[in-house]
């Protein structure tokens, strides 16, 4: 689909209630909109709700050898997507600038930043390590991105937990959720980014951006911090030119804001933790409310499943019979089987390639997985036996030899025996057009 | 055999005859013309539909709107298996959706799975049509996603979990429609005889009926202040 332009009267008067500041969803230029965090079933799994933007983060872990530069650390991978359904625009396969410029700043974020202790995923050092893995799909874009995918991944990396793993010499056991309870990630502090819109070329300051603030601001700043007032990342885009104290007055207002989003995200996980630990119900559907016209829940309903046997042999019996039933599968070697037989081959006049003969089937058909009910295990271990019967000779030519082999009728479309494997290969009557000596078997 | 034909009242999760507990939420994106959360016990998609809207000179069809569906995972790229997911899904909604009514237009459907925790692809069918409600594209008939898992007695169990999928011996998928409780879309995986399919497909056509209720209901719960 095609992103739908902004109008140039919608612009004119965004900026002209900019000026007047005035916030079409009437917000305060420092106020940010509500935040809605909700936890999943799985550890590291969350969905964050900042405003209408709705952003879903999972943290998954696997055992893999450590990087050679940093043998003692684990690796972190960060990938942020914007689904197709996020807008409009946002088209599958196609890499947008927005979408390198928003993996960056993820990135430096929460990697740079060092928030979790990559030493404390090493397992063995040199060979194994724990590398965690966080995805970010953006399912709804009604502005300000970064914060968003920032907040949810700082939440899924605290909600995680990874399994544990005891080392006793060279032995490395990972226990499963069931054997000993998963573990946490060592996080030292939550780097969380706050965006700062610029518009009229730095004169008016919006917090928070809505998609349509964000189409009309001249740049855009984000500042990374966690609640030590540390700053993680900053950055300016969009070519705005910001005088010193701007920039000293949006790293204060950031650390307001980052206080009270910490205390948010503490609280959420502390409730979490607590649902879970009661034994209470925990998961995306406890966090669908109940009161909304638009959200409908139902308890587990009983499916009556009486008599269904019977109304099934009704339908069988009343139902054409299948059509012809094919052969069962016939295992040549491993990883070569025939199903069915072919129809006579029909290009008798070409040249021919060499007729590979067959290697002697020894063994049983495996019995895999997805074997049909229906098929028996075959025990083809019995020698070819070829029949040569006289040439007979098809055309004029003095040069060619032209042999028929085996030039028997179709054969019936049975069950074949197992001693009448000839019958099933592929090896029908067809002409040959060299010299073959007959050998006899 | 059919060990819980008469003990079928009991609501254990994902017991031989139960559903689990389903929620559904209609309308929760903003962007998407047409938005739906499916619920199944924990299993959980999402759906946002953009559509009928412009199409891309290549795909556009002529006669009837060009149906696209994206399945997205969690965790890591698009394999072959959301691929062949996405055909079956594609196929289906072809099937129930008028769109010879808008010719020269495309129609996309994404689906973000958001926890798997077994019966993902008819929760993915539901989750599709409730979106396909929320954003009022002309349907022929709804449909709903059933599956059913044969363990090893031979017993049919509905609507399993991850575990229930492992241990059994096959697992089919029905999308079945609400007209007249017909298969639209089947799809096996696992071998079973022929009677235990139609046994399997008689079983998803009574839990079809449980879900079409649930349809009902939930409109008729959106559109009760008017």
């Amino acid at each position: 689909m095609k992103a739908t332009p902004l109008s140039n009267c919608e612009r004119r008067f965004l900026l002209r209630a900019i000026e007047e500041k005035k916030r079409l969803d009437g917000r305060q230029c420092y106020d940010y909109r509500n935040i809605r965090i909700s936890f999943g079933a799985d550890y590291g799994c969350c969905i964050v709700e900042l405003g209408k933007t709705r952003v879903l983060a999972q943290v998954s872990c696997e055992l893999v050898p450590p990087k050679l530069s940093r043998p003692t650390e684990g690796v972190l991978f960060f990938n942020l997507e914007l689904s197709p359904m996020a807008a409009p625009g946002f088209e599958p396969g196609r890499q947008p600038e927005l979408l390198v410029q928003l993996n960056r700043i993820i990135e430096r974020c929460l990697r740079n930043s060092k928030c979790v202790d990559t030493e404390s995923l090493c397992v063995v050092a040199g060979e194994k390590v724990w590398q965690i893995r966080l995805d970010l799909h953006l399912l709804n874009h009604d502005g300000n991105i970064i914060d968003a995918a920032s907040i949810a991944g700082i939440v899924a990396l605290c909600h995680f937990r990874r399994p544990d793993v005891s080392v006793q010499g060279e032995e490395v056991t990972v226990y499963t959720p069931e054997e000993r309870d998963p573990v946490p990630l060592s996080i030292h502090h939550m780097p969380i980014c706050v965006s700062f819109a610029f518009f009229q070329q730095g004169t008016y300051l919006l917090v928070d951006p809505s998609e349509r603030e964000e189409r009309v601001m001249d740049g855009l700043l984000v500042i990374a911090m966690n609640k030590h007032h540390e700053i993680c990342t900053i950055q300016s885009s969009g070519g705005i030119m910001l005088v010193k104290d701007q920039v000293l007055r949006c790293s204060k207002i950031t650390a307001v804001k980052v206080a009270e989003i910490t205390e948010l995200i503490q609280k959420a996980l502390e409730n979490d933790q607590k649902g879970r630990k009661e034994g209470g119900k925990f998961g995306f559907a406890e966090s669908i409310p109940n009161q909304k016209i638009t959200a409908f829940k139902m308890e587990s309903a009983a499916v009556d499943t009486n008599n269904v046997e019977e109304q099934a042999e009704e339908i069988i019996t009343k139902a054409e019979p299948p059509s012809e039933v094919f052969a069962k599968p016939i295992l040549h070697t491993v990883g070569t089987a025939q199903i069915g037989e072919g129809i006579e081959n029909s290009w008798g006049d070409l040249e021919e390639s060499e007729r590979e003969e067959a290697a002697e089937e020894e063994g049983e058909s495996e019995a895999t997985a997805f074997e049909c009910q229906k098929m028996e295990t075959e025990d083809t271990s019995t020698t070819r036996e070829t029949k040569k019967d006289e040439p007979i000779v098809v055309s004029d030519s003095e040069e060619e030899e032209v042999v028929i082999l085996e030039p028997q009728e179709l054969p019936k479309k049975t069950r074949p025996q197992t001693n009448s494997k000839q019958e099933t290969t592929s090896k029908k009557a067809f002409n040959k057009r060299r010299k073959k000596k007959r050998a006899a078997h | 055999m059919m060990a819980a034909k008469e003990e079928d009242k009991m609501a254990v999760a994902g017991d031989g005859c139960c559903l689990r507990p389903f929620s559904c939420e209609q309308g929760l994106l903003s962007r998407p013309d047409g938005s739906a959360a499916f619920l199944q016990g924990d299993t959980s998609v999402l759906a946002g539909l953009y559509g009928p809207a412009e199409v891309k000179g290549s795909k556009e069809l002529p006669d009837r709107a060009a149906l696209e569906v994206l399945l997205r995972p969690k965790v890591g790229l698009p394999g072959v298996v959301e691929r062949s997911r996405e055909q079956l899904l594609r196929q289906t909604c072809e099937a129930v959706v008028l769109g010879a009514l808008h010719p020269r237009t495309a129609i996309t459907l994404v689906l973000q799975v958001m926890n798997d925790a077994g019966s993902l692809l008819s929760c993915c069918l539901n989750a599709a049509c409730m979106g396909l409600l929320d954003a009022g594209l002309p349907l022929s008939s709804l449909f709903c996603g059933v599956t059913c898992a044969l363990d090893a007695n031979g017993a049919i169990v509905l609507d399993p979990t991850t575990r229930q999928e492992q241990e059994a011996r096959a697992v089919l998928t029905f999308a079945i429609d609400s007209a007249e409780r017909k298969v639209l879309m089947a799809t096996t995986k696992g071998s079973c005889s022929v009677e235990e399919m139609q046994q399997c497909l008689a079983a998803a056509q009574r839990a079809a009926d449980t879900i079409f209720q649930f349809y009902r209901d939930s409109v008729r719960r959106r559109y009760s202040k008017s």
